[in-house]
């Protein structure tokens, strides 16, 4: 089956059918790795001690609250230039997803300053930055909920994300062009990671077992927002034919 | 040109547009975006007494005096310049000497710094404890910490 095909929302639905159990059964298996090696192999950090459990949760998170804007930028284009349902669905639904887990980093970032850094927030550039992008996901939802024409709501959110997208290269280097109270980059920097290899692997891991939950969650929140748009159609045909046939 | 290639250059332009107002906007802010100013940026500005600024740098090491009432004096430098710091209260657990902290304050006329909360920087190194000790043991331990990014600029 060409790719090309996929953008078909019947045949994506078949697909998503036969892929999710697999899938929910993946994201199971190595998530359940990656917290075990996480939390009972894992060395404690030389200085952190075991407070370096939370860096498992929070950098996976915080890499997918700028991975879902990632994607529903690139779904804003779908929408935009080529009109396309299937990425007014991607959008809308992506929304919520990357809210949960930019929360996730924001709340695990928090837990882990107050012992390290000896607070719970402050208003440094890649803290701010990142709570922006929270702020930002709760308004393309907010656009979502208040616009009732789904292809006109699709458009305003559309352009708020991409507006919003200028928000991703600021989060990731803000560490290096301001200085922050906020650590630089220590797994995708020039010079290789500055984690040792025994924290690096079950990040990795959990890495892996997040994008997989993303995926997941993406997948089946987009095949029930496809089936809630049939649903709605259908409603309305009957509500018109009932009307029809009463006159 | 289609719609869809006219659409899309549209939107690159916009887009381009918008990212050089933020660029401008953030260099613009720049004096108020950093977090802290270091002990070179403190001398370089001629920070006035009395204002409340943060200091960032590294704990002097040896430099660390504990006294009466949670009092503590030590100075924070940055490679090129030194700045005393009296604080009274409770220090973060990451707080010792060679570390990377932020102090918030004000300076005094004297030129020292009295500050009212000390934030403990952690840097980008994560290492099981063995791992720290053998590099210690060996004398590879930080030898470069006073060029480390972020707390000379």
């Amino acid at each position: 089956m060409p790719l090309i095909d996929l953008a078909n929302p019947t045949r994506f639905l078949r697909l998503v059918e036969r892929l999710l159990p697999w899938l929910a059964g993946a994201v199971t298996l190595v998530i359940a790795i990656g917290i075990y090696q996480a939390f009972f192999v894992a060395p404690d950090d030389y200085q952190q001690g075991a407070t370096v459990k939370i860096m498992f949760i929070h950098v996976p998170s915080a890499w997918l609250s700028m991975f879902g804007w990632a994607v529903m930028s690139i779904a804003a284009l779908g929408t935009l230039v080529w009109r396309h349902p299937l990425a007014d669905v991607t959008a809308k639904v992506a929304a919520p997803i990357g809210a949960a887990f930019t929360f996730i980093c924001l709340a695990t970032g928090s837990l882990w300053g107050r012992p390290m850094w000896g607070t719970y927030w402050v208003w440094d550039a890649r803290l701010t930055s990142v709570l922006v992008l929270f702020l930002m996901y709760l308004g393309v939802i907010l656009v979502w909920r208040t616009v009732e024409d789904p292809s006109r709501a699709a458009r305003a959110a559309a352009i708020l994300t991409l507006v919003g997208a200028i928000n991703l290269p600021i989060i990731k280097f803000s560490v290096d062009w301001w200085n922050t109270l906020h650590q630089p980059a220590s797994v995708f920097r020039i010079s290789g990671p500055s984690i040792h290899p025994a924290l690096l692997f079950p990040l990795a891991i959990m890495a892996i077992g997040f994008v997989l939950l993303y995926v997941t969650l993406l997948l089946a929140a987009i095949r029930t927002e496809i089936l809630r748009r049939r649903l709605r159609i259908l409603q309305l045909m009957q509500a018109e034919s009932a009307t029809s046939s009463r006159s | 040109m289609t719609r869809k290639q006219r659409r899309l250059i549209l939107i690159g332009a916009g887009l381009g547009v918008l990212g050089l107002a933020t660029a401008l906007v953030l260099s613009a802010l720049n004096e108020s975006i950093v977090f802290f100013n270091s002990p070179t940026d403190v001398v370089e500005k001629r920070i006035a007494p009395g204002a409340r600024i943060r200091l960032g740098g590294l704990v002097t090491p040896g430099s660390v005096a504990r006294g009466d009432n949670l009092e503590t004096r030590f100075a924070v430098t940055d490679g090129n310049n030194t700045i005393p710091v009296r604080y009274r209260g409770i220090l973060p657990d990451l707080f010792r000497e060679g570390q990377g902290i932020v102090a918030e304050g004000k300076l005094e006329s004297g030129g020292a710094f009295i500050a009212d909360t000390v934030l403990a920087k952690h840097d980008e190194n994560y290492m099981p404890k063995e791992v720290a000790d053998a590099l210690k043991k060996q004398g590879h331990w930080k030898d470069d910490y006073t060029k480390k990014p972020g707390v000379t600029r």
